[in-house]
């Protein structure tokens, strides 16, 4: 297995939320001719900001999600709670300057900026299937790497059990907070191993570019073997905890949404079977997989557990 | 102040017009491919609320009548009422066709199984007897008094229906609580009325 190199490095491309605020300077300052002059290079969609992400053994060669559904149909309660809510009111997120603070039980807590974590690591595509607690799902192409990158280099202690993730918490910025729907700041976790696992990603990208904000922008995880709900947004905070983490859905309804969430059709959600689903773009339904088709992957990590009691 | 029979005809001509314009919008954007990345599930959300909707229009005619003073008003309620189960057999048809495929196996552990299918499907069932005595030549078979009586089940069927819908969402019961809010109140003034007694002055039939 050949890796093709990337091209240009990804430190060497300007992200689009610099490019853009670049070039609304120009504006600004009635430098319009010099923005026409260059403007070949800056036409929105000619310079897409490529992240030239490697490919990867472990993306599913499935059919991909087309890039407007992927990108128009969202659960992402920060901006509303539907749909299409995400792609209409995500543009309130900034999603530079961003930091991300990692602490908790670990050697070398350190706050690390966004672009920093571009260059952590090579960049890799991971074309995962993604299967949303509700009964749908999409082939979705990630632009990552591990999350074991970074959590490496925190150099957790041996008290770090379990890996804790926050998304931003503002208001402002996302407005869906506004409402009481769900104890804000959002809280995912995942236990140690599972975090430390090749298929959870850090993820910075989608279909070879920066996150669009309804996707989760700027930084977010993706856990392919568990539902959509498990893999934070937005993440500005990552803890390392000893007791297993309060997330969001569990604190919300205990009873549906358990600590694991592991995608499995044997355990129904309370009200609605967990046995098939309905893949974004076909029109029928489909058998929906054990952890979602990454049994032989993880299944292991749970060798012994009563996947019942630990939904 | 009842409007001419011309009037009347125009009325029910524009509110049978408006009731189709749900189910055409959705039959355009269904043409054109834009319901979005999950029409099956726009089509059956926009279906159901729909339903809810007439329902509540519907039981909006008697209390409308008593406190306007409009007996005529009750001309329109057939029709929809007749709207309301229109589209919760358009909802029922996308849920046993292009969701599930007749899979009936699987619809009847939904059933079984999931109280939002239940209430739902009861709901539906229930509707099926009032459709089907809704011409004149019922009322006149069975008699105003028992036709009325039949007709009640509306009241249970308004309750299952936003049941179903409050058990369906996941976590945001905004809009489930405003059809809530709703048919409650229609029904705490058929209540009401009730316990003040017969209203001044005649009875119309149907309440």
């Amino acid at each position: 297995m050949t890796h093709r190199q990337p091209a240009i490095a990804p430190s060497e491309i300007t992200p689009r939320a610099v490019f853009e605020q670049r070039r609304a300077l120009l504006r600004q300052a009635g430098l319009l001719g010099a923005g026409m002059a260059t403007g070949g290079l800056l036409l929105p969609g000619t310079a897409r900001a490529n992240l030239a992400p490697r490919p990867s053994a472990l993306s599913t060669t499935e059919a991909r999600t087309p890039h407007k559904d992927v990108t128009t149909y969202n659960n992402f309660y920060e901006f509303g709670t539907g749909k299409d809510d995400p792609a209409e009111r995500a543009g309130t997120l900034k999603p530079r300057p961003w930091t991300v603070m990692v602490e908790g039980e670990c050697a070398k807590p350190r706050r690390w900026d966004v672009d920093e974590l571009l260059k952590l690591a090579a960049l890799e595509e991971r074309v995962y299937r993604m299967r949303c607690v509700e009964g749908w799902s999409m082939v979705i192409p990630w632009v990552g790497y591990p999350l074991s990158e970074l959590i490496r280099r925190a150099e957790p202690t041996a008290k770090a059990r379990y890996v804790e993730f926050t998304t931003l918490l503002d208001p402002k910025q996302m407005p869906g907070q506004r409402a009481a729907v769900l104890e804000w700041p959002y809280v995912e976790g995942l236990r140690m191993d599972e975090a430390m696992h090749p298929l959870a990603i850090l993820c910075l990208g989608l279909y070879g570019e920066l996150l669009p904000n309804q996707n989760g922008a700027p930084v977010r995880m993706v856990v392919p073997w568990k539902y959509g709900f498990k893999s934070a947004k937005s993440i500005v905070r990552i803890r390392f905890t000893e007791a297993e983490p309060r997330t969001a859905w569990n604190k919300a309804i205990p009873g549906e949404y358990g600590f694991y969430s592991n995608v499995n059709p044997n355990v129904d959600h309370p009200r609605w079977s967990q046995r098939r689903e309905r893949r974004i773009g076909e029109f029928g339904k489909r058998d929906t997989l054990m952890f979602n088709g990454y049994a032989e992957q993880v299944a292991s990590l749970y060798a012994g557990m009563d996947l019942r009691k630990f939904f | 102040m009842n409007p001419s029979p011309r009037r009347l005809a125009a009325l029910r001509a524009v509110l049978f017009t408006a009731c189709l314009v749900p189910a055409a919008r959705l039959a355009w954007l269904g043409w054109r491919g834009e319901l979005g990345a999950n029409p099956i599930e726009a089509v059956t959300r926009s279906t159901g609320w729909w339903t809810l909707a007439l329902l509540a229009a519907t039981l909006t005619v008697t209390p409308l009548r008593r406190l306007l003073g409009a007996p005529w008003l009750l001309r329109l309620r057939r029709m929809l009422g007749l709207f309301a189960f229109g589209y919760a057999s358009l909802h029922f048809t996308t849920y046993l066709w292009l969701d599930q495929f007749f899979d009936l196996a699987e619809i009847a552990r939904d059933v079984v199984k999931r109280p939002f299918i239940t209430v739902g499907f009861a709901a539906f069932v229930l509707l099926l007897p009032l459709a089907a005595t809704s011409t004149n030549a019922m009322v006149r078979r069975l008699g105003a008094r028992r036709w009325q009586r039949l007709h009640r089940a509306v009241y249970l069927i308004s309750v299952l229906g936003v049941l179903h819908f409050w058990w369906l969402v996941k976590k945001d019961v905004t809009e489930p609580r405003l059809f809530a809010l709703v048919m409650g109140a229609l029904l705490a003034a058929r209540l009401w009325w009730r316990w003040r007694g017969p209203a001044p002055g005649r009875s119309v039939p149907g309440a």
